[in-house]
């Protein structure tokens, strides 16, 4: 089973987030800032990581720069999911390393579609009518 | 919905559009009619139809364009844009050096995401494609949705779903909380409203017709018929594009499936051909050349 590092500074969202990728098959772990989701990676490198942007104690830029420059920090792929909606910071999120990008809010379909872009969904999408 | 309204709207849907509803759609109907129920004021669908049979020919024109608008998005499915990127565009390019052209028609181009979908593939390619001249049209029975398609404007839902955001960035600006392809990309697709169920002889000959999810609505004569149009509309050696739940098998000769690529066509042995028609090129959209490199 993949593991998904699911990092936010909000309950709500983790919660959210955990049960949309634990439906389409990924073992979660939880960080509530940069600092802890750090630290998870340290322990373990996770397949994936969500990661929203703006946090206490350390943000999700600040985190992904520290992760890319880690040994095999460039495996896990890195799927920001934010309010931050604007093209400068996509653009930067993608300069960083970021894989993908979801703008919040966000749904299941948009999680599956975003994991199925960086090649860690492989089901097919769901069928109109 | 009583069961003789649920027949009167199949029966219309069927008449105007070819639209063939089987007896469990009452969901969708409910879902797509109700919100154009109250946008104009009426309590229900009962009303709704009251005022149809009454005899409203703008209103028959609303339910039926609100039942034939699908959903879509950017690259959806994915499956038939390999087929586009690894098959059938490296055979293009060999056979079609000479002329250097492409015609490439969506059949329910819907609100654009389809042929803008292509349109990025091909520009993605472009330094394959110096001085081609590629057209792509796109049609729709619906003019609500082609105004869309023709503004390019999308949520910021919908350019989440199938559109990979390192697409985003090179393709759209944003708009607000809204989202646009750039200008360079809408004006690689032509826009025309089209009924398939009509003639469509006059749209000359294409190289690819991608015809994906809307054939799954109509009746097999009607499905027959237009596979027979169809196969008259493509080059001999073009390809058909279908949706991942529509097949050709055992509904036309006019079409063999590729082996191995899931949902892509050719025309039979058994095609007609067809002169292309004289007013082909008088009526055909202007064609966009491809910038070089």
């Amino acid at each position: 089973m993949k593991t998904c590092l699911v990092v936010d500074d909000s309950g709500v969202v983790r919660k959210v987030a955990r049960r949309i990728l634990e439906e389409m098959g990924f073992h979660i772990i939880e960080a509530e800032d940069g600092q802890q989701a750090l630290e998870a990676c340290r322990q373990e490198l996770p397949a994936a990581v969500l990661l929203d942007w703006n946090m206490p104690v350390m943000d999700g830029y600040e985190f992904i720069t520290h992760l890319r420059r880690m040994p095999c920090g460039d495996r896990p792929k890195v799927v920001f999911c934010t309010t931050e909606n604007g093209m400068d910071h996509i653009a930067r999120a993608l300069a960083a390393g970021a894989d993908e990008y979801i703008m919040k809010p966000f749904d299941k379909d948009i999680v599956a579609d975003k994991f199925r872009e960086v090649g860690l969904f492989q089901a097919a999408s769901p069928e109109a009518v | 919905m009583t069961p003789p309204d649920y027949e009167y709207l199949r029966k219309l849907l069927k008449d105007h559009s070819g639209l063939d509803l089987s007896a469990d759609k009452q969901y969708l109907i409910e879902s797509r009619l109700l919100p154009l129920a109250r946008k104009d004021g009426f309590a229900g669908l009962p009303e709704l139809v009251q005022k149809m049979k009454a005899g409203s020919a703008a209103l028959v024109a609303q339910v039926v364009e609100a039942m034939t608008t699908n959903e879509t998005f950017f690259f959806r499915d994915k499956v038939p844009f390999e087929h586009f990127r690894e098959t059938i565009m490296p055979e293009i390019l060999r056979k079609r050096a000479g002329r250097k052209s492409l015609r490439i028609w969506c059949a329910a181009g819907s609100t654009g995401q389809e042929p803008y979908s292509l349109a990025m593939c091909l520009k993605e390619m472009s330094s394959s494609l110096s001085g081609w001249r590629i057209e792509i049209l796109a049609t729709d029975l619906s003019q609500e949705v082609l105004e869309k398609s023709r503004s390019g404007i999308y949520s910021q839902f919908e350019v989440q779903r199938g559109l990979p955001i390192q697409l985003l960035v090179k393709y759209f600006k944003q708009i607000g909380e809204l989202w646009q392809i750039n200008a360079d990309i809408r004006a690689m697709v032509q826009h025309r409203q089209l009924n398939l169920l009509h003639d469509f002889s006059q749209l000359g000959q294409f190289d690819v017709i991608f015809c994906r999810n809307v054939l799954i609505y109509f009746d097999l004569d009607t499905k027959t018929s237009i596979f027979g149009r169809l196969a008259r509309t493509i080059e001999a050696d073009g390809f058909l594009v279908l949706g991942a739940a529509e097949t050709v098998v055992g509904l036309t000769e006019a079409f063999k499936p590729v082996a191995d690529r899931r949902g892509l066509y050719r025309p039979g042995d058994s095609r007609v051909p067809v002169a292309r028609p004289a007013g082909a090129l008088a009526t055909a959209p202007r064609r966009i050349a491809m910038a070089g490199g």
